[in-house]
């Protein structure tokens, strides 16, 4: 017991100080490095709490797939840095402002909870056997909540078109800039070809066995995107243009059978987002299968960036 | 034969604890890069290597023990391949620090 308020104390210690020094650092590729030291050690934090879907989903969005993002935002923005052009004080005030009174929020939620938290809980546990899935977090999201986890979908589809939507029209429906390190047979050649296999199988587990143990299809997804995205930078496998009509399909199929099924409630269930009796869970794993292909179709291209190149005729 | 057990995973853990303090303070401590490196790879490794080792007789089952063994494995296969493209980017782009 006292050892493990050790761990913990040593751990709140280090998240604190390394979240200060995402702030304190001056290179945006510091803070970055730093952001992503950041997610790992949150994730390590949410399995003391048990919970393990969250931690799953931190390690993998948090601190991989967010990580990739801003990397190649810095990237970016190291042409902008170098020209010596900062934000204004005022801004970085103001941001600094906002920024410690949602902390301030979010703290005094915490420390000063309601005499009795609310919590639905027990009437989620209560119910979980009917929907026959064994994963209470998948339960709240897919049958209690599933309208919060189609617009989550949508939004990452709308986040996806704000990146497209950033390049000039003449390189539109071209193929994502994303860096090729056509380097043949190094060592990272021999990694993208070893490595996927493996993930592959590890993603479609993870989406699989979301129905019964922590798991989904968005940490799933996240490891597709990844072996995808090792691939295309080993030049193993070409970017593909976003005008493909089977990316575009790929990328729409999760939401869209979401959204059949959701209908579809009207005529069984006389609600939307309603699955008939007994037929609950083979619906949602339909769902979660179809939507960890589009999560990582979605994910893959958002770390590729925007286009920046036509395909050549 | 229990506490035989119990007293293997305390040894080999302990010890690969050790590696991994004594990889921290070569990566702290070390001069250049491809030092630093040198101190990490070891930690991979050995540390790694000890950790898991220790953990196995307290493994639930067989499949529990083979999924330790594969996250050293995928430890190591990443830990080299990555400390080789840092290793080439060093002697491409000249040593900085």
């Amino acid at each position: 017991m006292s050892i493990l308020s050790f761990f913990d104390g040593g751990l709140v210690i280090l998240i604190l100080s390394i979240g200060a020094s995402t702030i304190v650092v001056r290179e945006a590729f510091a803070a970055v490095i730093a952001f992503v030291v950041y997610g790992l050690l949150l994730a390590v934090a949410w399995v003391r709490l048990s919970a393990i879907d969250v931690a799953l989903t931190e390690a993998a969005i948090g601190g991989g797939m967010t990580g990739m993002l801003l990397l190649g935002a810095a990237a970016r923005l190291r042409l902008a840095e170098s020209t010596g052009a900062r934000t204004g004080l005022p801004t970085r005030f103001a941001i600094a402002v906002l920024c410690g009174l949602i902390t301030a929020g979010l703290a005094a939620a915490i420390l000063f909870p309601p005499e009795v938290v609310p919590t639905l809980a027990p009437t989620a546990m209560e119910n979980l056997p009917q929907t026959g899935l064994g994963n209470p977090v998948a339960g709240v999201l897919f049958v209690y909540r599933a309208l919060d986890t189609l617009l989550e979908k949508v939004v990452l589809l709308l986040a996806l078109l704000g990146v497209w939507s950033l390049a000039p029209d003449r390189v539109w429906g071209g193929i994502p800039g994303l860096r090729v390190y056509a380097q043949p047979n190094s060592t990272l050649t021999f990694l993208a070809q070893l490595l996927p296999p493996l993930g592959i199988m590890v993603g479609i587990y993870m989406c699989w066995v979301g129905a019964k143990d922590p798991g989904g299809a968005f940490q799933g997804g996240t490891i597709l995107a990844a072996m995808w995205l090792l691939a295309i930078i080993a030049g193993l496998e070409r970017a593909p243009s976003i005008s493909q009509p089977w990316l575009r399909g790929l990328l729409v199929v999760g939401p869209m059978i979401f959204l059949v099924i959701g209908l579809a409630g009207f005529a069984w269930a006389d609600a939307f987002l309603a699955y008939p009796p007994g037929y609950a869970k083979p619906l949602i794993v339909a769902v979660e299968a179809a939507l960890t292909l589009s999560i990582g179709a979605a994910l893959g291209m958002l770390a590729a960036g925007p286009p920046e190149r036509v395909r050549q005729p | 034969m229990n506490l035989a057990l119990d007293i293997f995973t305390v040894a080999a853990v302990s010890t690969g604890a050790l590696f991994f303090l004594a990889g921290t303070v070569g990566l702290i401590r070390f001069p250049d890069s491809l030092t630093r490196l040198h101190a990490l790879t070891k930690v991979d490794n050995l540390g790694l290597g000890l950790v898991v080792l220790g953990l196995l007789p307290q493994a639930d089952g067989l499949f529990a023990a083979l999924k330790l063994v594969s996250i050293w494995l995928l430890v190591q296969l990443s830990g080299a391949i990555v400390t080789q493209l840092i290793a080439g980017a060093v002697r491409q782009h000249g040593r900085r620090g």
